[in-house]
């Protein structure tokens, strides 16, 4: 006694088929969930990430420190008078000059981008493609023109930044290097990574 | 005596043939593919590329293999491991030449497998998917090989993968988000390193191995083109076999075997006298372990990937050079869309297609040249013109390609008799 096709219900089969695939399709993409987020940072890779403390005690003026946080290189750079006399005639030179972009904790969106205007903290990452880009506080070297009253200099495609880390115009990097979030636990001691009670 | 021996032991070979004949389609797909699969008689050198594509394929899976006994996929170890392969393992430094070598001997000959693709119209109707299939290789191989560089740990390979990944970051939105994803941490670290080592040996290549057969499979259901560009299926004799074609083996297959004694001469030069190739094929900086605190003086991909870095560099705005880069491979897989002309074969294109496709290569090579240099600003003018090229060639193709003369393509293939 088998069933002709005559007797078959093709709603009933098609609702069927239907809801087979519906539920084979939910299952699929649920147990691809575990399998993507497996792709995040690890419990460990985020404990590595923590906060790191450094002592500014011994930064001469004009001096730059690097520090690794996260793998990256923080530059933390003690600028003079002169140096952050530089910056307000460079404002109509640099892409972003009142800080717009959210390249900086609302603390550091100032004229200086810092906390204290003297010490700069950033993270030595281009913008345009993650190269690190050289501190270069001489005033018009050769090789970056008269212009130049001191900043960064990106080697890999030549883009250009001021003592804030601000993007000059008509390079290729889009925005002003990135402040990480900071705090000064004591006068000579910065913690990079956290910034609890400021954010 | 002897001769009824050897009649007896025949016999038992014919036999295990039958019986798993009677269980393998192993004789249909012998006539399938090679002894009945009838293939124009007027291939040329350039067909050469195909099959030496494939070769290259099989000699980065062994020589891979071989690579991974001793490789550690760690950040602490990674970079000595490869020092300990090139010193320390018995012929290890043989077979890592031959894996970093064959690499760029890989995107060579991929490289005229697709102006060959090109030059003769093998892209169009009905190889259209044979052609999408050809790309979906070439974007699989061009991940593998951006993973593989990373292995090493050298400061190249570093600052190489840290480009090429923040590029993701350009996305707006889920750039950041995506680029953490990507590399399962703040920064490029062991962990990018595991998982780049995971998709380099086993992922992607199963996706190459997938889209290979694939491309096979398309290509020997439409038959392949020729560089007459005519179809050799019109005309066939009364037992169904195309008049202009032959015997893929032995014909081809001997064929092929006098490219790979070329091919495997030219390459044994390179991995015995020239490795590195000046810096071309590994980078002088992938000499030093890589260092997350101090980027090289000049970040340059490896040879294959320049073209599409000089145009990531031509344009001042990341999202834009970025979007741009991409489309630089996704106006490829439109090919066989925006060619119009009534002619398949460069052979019988007019004047404009014949300029066409050879300004196309100068700026394609230009391009490539232009990548491996620093970013100066004639060196940047420069890339933008030949950017501008590169896309005109496609973009404006479905409209010279109509305007075009061609000469009257032949009704069969043209052959060269005694």
């Amino acid at each position: 006694m088998s069933a002709t096709s005559d007797d078959l219900d093709k709603g009933r089969r098609h609702f069927l088929t239907l809801a087979t695939g519906v539920a084979g399709g939910v299952g699929v993409i649920a147990a691809a969930v575990p399998f993507v987020s497996s792709f995040r940072p690890s419990a460990r890779a985020r404990a590595l990430g923590a906060p790191v403390e450094v002592d500014i005690s011994k930064l001469e003026p004009g001096a730059l420190i690097k520090v690794e946080w996260r793998g990256k290189p923080v530059y933390i750079l003690n600028r003079t008078e002169a140096a952050l006399a530089t910056l307000p005639p460079l404002d109509g030179r640099v892409r972003d000059p009142e800080s717009q972009q959210p390249q900086q904790p609302d603390y550091a969106r100032n004229q200086y981008r810092s906390v204290r205007p003297e010490v700069f903290v950033m993270i030595g990452v281009c913008t345009h493609l993650g190269c690190a880009p050289e501190y270069r506080p001489d005033v018009a070297p050769a090789d970056l023109g008269p212009d130049w009253k001191g900043g960064f200099f990106c080697p890999c495609h030549g883009s250009k930044f001021d003592l804030a880390g601000r993007v000059y115009d008509g390079v290729p990097a889009p925005l002003n290097l990135a402040v990480p979030p900071h705090r000064f636990l004591s006068d000579n001691t910065l913690l990079i990574g956290d910034d609890r009670g400021l954010g | 005596m002897a001769n009824g021996q050897a009649g007896a032991i025949g016999e038992r070979i014919r036999s295990v043939g039958d019986w798993i004949g009677a269980r393998f389609p192993i004789s249909s797909m012998w006539r399938e593919h090679l002894s009945e699969y009838w293939a124009p008689k007027n291939f040329n050198f350039w067909y050469y590329f195909g099959s030496l594509a494939l070769l290259m394929l099989v000699m980065q899976i062994v020589t891979g293999i071989f690579l991974t006994m001793n490789y550690k996929p760690s950040a602490d170890e990674a970079f000595a491991s490869v020092e300990y392969i090139m010193r320390d393992v018995p012929w290890g430094w043989l077979i890592r030449y031959m894996h970093a070598v064959g690499a760029s001997f890989f995107f060579i000959v991929v490289y005229l497998h697709m102006f060959r693709g090109l030059m003769y119209g093998s892209y169009r109707k009905p190889r259209e998917l044979v052609w999408i299939l050809g790309m979906l290789i070439y974007l699989a191989l061009m991940a593998e090989a951006f993973m593989g560089y990373l292995l090493p740990w050298g400061q190249m390979s570093y600052w190489g993968a840290q480009v090429i990944v923040s590029l993701f970051g350009a996305i707006p939105v889920i750039g950041d988000g995506l680029s953490e994803w990507i590399r399962g941490d703040y920064y490029i670290s062991d962990i990018t390193l595991n998982r780049f080592f995971s998709f380099h040996v086993i992922a992607v290549p199963l996706v190459l191995l997938a889209l290979v057969v694939m491309h096979i499979l398309a290509l020997h259901e439409v038959g392949s083109n020729n560089p007459d560009g005519v179809e050799i299926k019109k005309h066939k004799d009364e037992t169904g076999k195309p008049l202009d074609g032959i015997a893929f083996h032995p014909y081809y297959t001997v064929k092929d075997l006098v490219g790979v004694a070329v091919f495997a001469i030219l390459f044994s030069a390179v991995v015995f006298f020239a490795p590195e190739f000046f810096g071309l094929f590994l980078e002088h900086a992938n000499f030093e372990p890589a260092d997350p605190l101090k980027t090289p003086e000049h970040i340059a991909p490896v040879w294959y990937f320049t073209p599409f870095y000089a145009i990531l560099r031509a344009i001042p705005s990341k999202i834009g050079g970025v979007t741009l880069m991409g489309l630089a491979i996704v106006v490829l897989f439109l090919l066989p869309w925006l060619d119009r002309s009534p002619v398949r074969s460069i052979r019988y294109k007019g004047w404009i297609f014949r300029t066409a496709i050879a300004v196309f290569a100068v700026s394609f090579l230009a391009l490539g040249y232009l990548g491996l240099k620093e970013a100066s600003p004639t060196y940047v003018l420069l890339a933008r013109i030949f950017t501008f090229l590169y896309f005109a060639f496609f973009v404006l193709m479905p409209f010279y390609s109509r305007w075009d003369k061609p000469k009257p393509a032949p009704d069969r293939v043209t052959y060269h008799h005694e």
